[in-house]
């Protein structure tokens, strides 16, 4: 098949899905009712596109094509087409958030079923896939760009996508605006880069960035690495995303886990060439992704809402990502990437089906008239579910073993990956690898520790919601169960396409690392940093164990502090870090501090300042047009005295006027 | 044919200010209809004039079209007269300004 | 010649008449002007071997519209009317006005009349009903139908303006 035609199709799809299921309904109700209908569709324009990309990927997923619809705008020199790009980098990300994201619409059809706005949801998220895919197919900065705030777009609707809750609203808002934050940081990068290079294509910004001076590139990396904080959620601009956690749980898993949120990753991989050549930045990305990594693990060790303690763990592996990238790793970036949407999808999910049995429980608790605190989300009502959901708490289990790096899972080789690389950088002469590796280390444990708590919170122990002898929740329904089977099978054995130098020794190789970077002299689209000095492989085994050990430390540690104390557990470490926990439970006053120094200044000063320009400066403007529109009508008005014959005069002197300019 | 072309279309340039004057002139709108049906002629004979001496018939087609719409325009226009005569009873021009502003 | 002198013998009346029409102070007078100028019009496309339209001119403006002219002017009774006119100032510059396009045309006419074409070899031809014929229900077959359209939506539109009094 052709390809152009291909590339065309797995984008496109998606929007149409996205008219299918959002315009259509709009304007024909009875479209509405229809939901088997609409979730089919939704999902299978998702689906389609990664069948077609598989094909691809099978075909010959290794070459670059490039494919040039049409020129979006031109401008002198300048000009920018829509044209896609497919290659090792992209085909990949399609992959993961077409297959990821069918799984999710298949989820969603259950989850959803019983929600309103069932089609709108199903619109959205296709929209978001389109968006998404325009993000990581695009073949210059501007339509990933396009796509970058396609994606936001999305999450914002997606995000408030109950918005008779005020509280959703605020976090739509909150989203939309900490992202504006980094766009605007992306914006002016690409205005460096028209400025110097007059292009926006990959291709002429890896040609040409050798004739750019170091300034400008530091200049143009550190921007987009402030974009790339927005999108990714990391430090200093992560406060939207534990938030964003008010959206339906589907989109938790597909945009904030998943996909969306990895952008800012696939930028910086994609851009690896220019990213390299900014060392100063790079130690920067490592140390604010260290950083998070640390923060947002702490801060989920506190959380008592489910989807809370996900979401700062997201934030976490965010961090780990960045971490890799910062040591010039990109390729163990994408791979993390890759591991952590299915095992991140798959807690989600899980926690989603958890959220489902336990609203159903809340429903069942309020028709028998019961009228105490409770809520379905809230870890501290749920406990020893693993009798009533079997499926979901071991598909629960086996992503948080992932996550947490027990030898041999998905995490395993991909966080393995990326603490190996930044010892590796530190050995080559980068001290402050060294400290991000001995963050990626701790952090490590964190991850371990506070996973296996919230499992055990959830699924072990006695159940802490009211009346649990006469009522319990169910599990899901197969479009539920079967997406997390998928993932969890997937957080399985995903790590895979990853391995360690060490399995070189039993002649395997680190296939990953082959497609995306290249070998045997075919250069990839990732760049990696040049090596001085070689990691022995005694050593290389040593930090595998060490990390492997700390997982199992992690977990076997949680498992049995928590199967002792179960809620008592968090009172404990609350005893023991008094304050600190405080601190960490308020995720560190981020929020209040932005509040306050950024929030009420600028209210209060719009209050001071726009009000008064607005009512005099503003409004006297446009009373000041009206009035004189309204003097010109009068005085045409006065032209209208309602007699034909006068009209017909002003048309002969028309004509006389006309004829003699003919004639002269 | 022994009459120059030049001579018709004299001709058609007088009937046509003829009727220019009488539209901008009187106030009776029958009048006025009837001059406007005077430009309408004086066009339809330089149509035909050139159409002759061009040996083309396009000309003399155009001049029945003419002819058809001028029938509808002035079915419409008495039509209106009438009943603008039924609520008025006038059909002076200037006493006639609904539209006034 | 004798089509010179029918020429200028029509010509002459036409334009007589037409500046009868426009001084009448009766519509009716008006109007009677009106047909004789039309008749001389017909006489100048026999001159001009336009036979078809000369009778269709006849039927068509002396024998339908002018009729609907008289008929409406004797509806109404205008005849009976003070049609004693103002000149004012509006007057007057309509009269400029028309003499300035005459003078515009005449002129125009006399600087191009270098280009105009020559006698066509065969003016019978072109005029014959049998030629027009030929075009108006092949090349012409379309519009043609429109306007039969055209007609009808007129005559409708005539029917409803005048059946009842304006609201």
């Amino acid at each position: 098949m052709d390809l152009d035609l291909l590339t065309v199709l797995i984008v496109l799809l998606p929007l149409v899905g996205a008219v299918l299921t959002g315009l259509v309904p709009l304007f024909l109700r009875s479209f509405r009712a229809h939901k088997g209908l609409l979730g089919a569709v939704g999902t299978l324009v998702v689906a389609i596109p990664f069948g077609l990309a598989a094909w691809i990927f099978v075909q010959g997923g290794s070459q670059t094509h490039v494919t040039s619809l049409y020129t979006w705008m031109a401008a002198g020199d300048f000009s920018v087409s829509i044209t896609y790009r497919i290659d090792q980098l992209s085909i990949i990300m399609t992959l993961v958030v077409t297959g990821v994201g069918a799984l999710i619409h298949l989820y969603a059809v259950g989850y959803m079923y019983s929600d309103r706005c069932f089609w709108k949801f199903f619109a959205y998220l296709n929209l978001f896939i389109f968006m998404m895919l325009n993000l990581v197919l695009a073949d210059n900065l501007l339509v990933l760009f396009l796509g970058w705030e396609g994606v936001g777009l999305c999450s914002y609707l997606l995000i408030g996508f109950w918005y008779e809750k005020h509280k959703n609203s605020v976090a739509a808002s909150k989203a939309f605006i900490v992202n504006r934050v980094g766009d605007f940081a992306f914006l002016l990068a690409m205005f460096i880069l028209v400025k110097e290079l007059g292009s926006l294509d990959f291709g002429a910004i890896f040609s040409g960035m050798e004739s750019l001076s170091a300034g400008s590139v530091t200049a143009v990396v550190l921007l987009l690495f402030i974009g790339a904080t927005g999108k990714s959620a990391q430090i200093p601009l992560f406060v939207w995303l534990p938030d964003a956690m008010a959206g339906p749980t589907p989109v938790s898993a597909l945009i904030h886990a998943a996909t969306m949120v990895t952008s800012g990753l696939y930028l910086l991989a994609r851009l690896s060439p220019l990213v390299l050549m900014a060392p100063g930045v790079m130690m920067l990305i490592a140390i604010v992704g260290a950083a998070t990594a640390l923060v947002a693990a702490t801060i989920a060790l506190t959380q008592q809402d489910i989807k809370r303690v996900l979401a700062y763990s997201t934030v976490s592996q965010l961090g780990y990502m960045f971490m890799a990238a910062g040591v010039g790793a990109f390729f163990v970036a994408v791979f993390h990437v890759v591991t952590h949407a299915f095992f991140k999808a798959c807690l989600f999910l899980g926690s989603g089906s958890v959220i489902h049995g336990m609203h159903h429980v809340e429903l069942e608790l309020r028709r028998e008239g019961y009228e105490g605190d409770f809520d379905a989300q809230d870890m501290r009502y749920m406990g020893g579910l693993k009798k009533y959901m079997p499926i979901t708490r071991w598909t629960y289990l086996l992503s948080t073993f992932a996550i947490a790096g027990i030898p041999f899972t998905a995490g395993f080789f991909s966080k393995d990956e990326i603490l190996f690389k930044a010892f590796e950088f530190g050995f080559d002469g980068h001290t402050y690898a060294w400290i991000v590796w001995a963050v990626g280390i701790a952090t490590a444990l964190l991850t371990a520790f506070y996973m296996t708590r919230s499992y055990m919170l959830t699924f072990e122990g006695s159940s802490r919601w009211p009346k649990p002898s006469n009522l319990h929740p169910h599990e899901s329904p197969w479009s539920m169960t079967l997406p997390l089977i998928l993932l969890g099978a997937l957080s399985l054995v995903g790590g895979f396409i990853g391995l360690p130098k060490v399995a070189e020794e039993f002649g395997l190789h680190n296939w990953i690392h082959g497609f995306l970077v290249g070998y045997e002299g075919r250069a990839g689209p990732v760049a990696e940093p040049e090596m001085h000095a070689h990691v022995s492989l005694w050593l290389e085994s040593a930090l595998i164990a060490l990390g492997a050990l700390i997982a199992v430390i992690g977990v076997v540690w949680a498992w049995r502090f928590f199967a002792r104390h179960e809620l008592g557990g968090d009172e404990l470490i609350r005893g023991r870090f008094g304050a600190l926990y405080q601190w960490c439970r308020t995720s560190y006053y981020w929020d209040r501090l932005y509040d306050r120094s950024i929030v009420r200044p600028v209210i209060g000063g719009a209050e001071k300042v726009f009000a008064p320009f607005d009512q005099r400066i503003v409004d006297g403007l446009v009373n000041a047009i009206a009035r004189i529109m309204q003097a010109f009508s009068w005085l045409f008005g006065r032209l209208q005295t309602g007699i034909v014959q006068n009209y017909a005069l002003a048309i002969v002197l028309g004509v006389v006027l006309i004829l003699a300019l003919m004639a002269f | 044919m022994g009459v120059p072309l030049s001579w018709y279309l004299t001709l058609s340039a007088v009937l046509f200010s003829i009727g220019v004057t009488g539209v901008l002139f009187r106030s009776n709108l029958i009048v006025i209809l009837m001059s406007v049906e005077l430009m309408l002629n004086a066009v339809n004979l330089t149509l035909i004039a050139f159409s002759q001496y061009m040996g083309d018939v396009s000309g003399q087609i155009l001049v029945f079209f003419v002819m058809a719409v001028a029938a509808a325009e002035a079915a419409i226009g008495l039509a209106i007269v009438i009943a603008i005569f039924r609520n008025k009873l006038t059909v002076d021009i200037n006493n006639i300004n609904l539209f006034r502003h | 010649m004798f089509a010179e002198k029918v020429f200028v013998v029509a010509s002459l009346v036409a334009v007589v008449s037409a500046l009868g029409m426009l001084i009448s102070r009766s519509p009716v007078r008006s109007a009677l002007w009106l047909i004789l100028t039309l008749f001389c019009v017909a006489g100048l496309y026999l001159t001009l071997s336009a036979e078809f339209i000369a009778v269709v001119q006849i039927l068509v403006y002396a024998g339908a519209i002018m009729v609907l002219f008289l008929f409406v002017i004797m509806l109404l009774n205008l005849g009976a009317l003070p049609n004693l006119e103002r000149v004012d100032f509006k007057k007057g510059v309509g009269f400029v006005l028309g003499v300035a396009i005459l003078a515009q045309l005449v002129f125009l006419g006399a600087t191009a009349v270098g280009d105009f074409p020559a006698a066509a070899s065969d003016p019978e031809a072109t005029g014959a009903a049998t030629a027009i014929a030929k075009e108006l229900f092949t090349r012409y077959a379309l519009p043609f139908e429109m306007i039969g359209i055209l007609l009808l939506v007129a005559t409708i539109g005539a029917v409803m303006l005048a059946k009842h009094r304006f609201e």
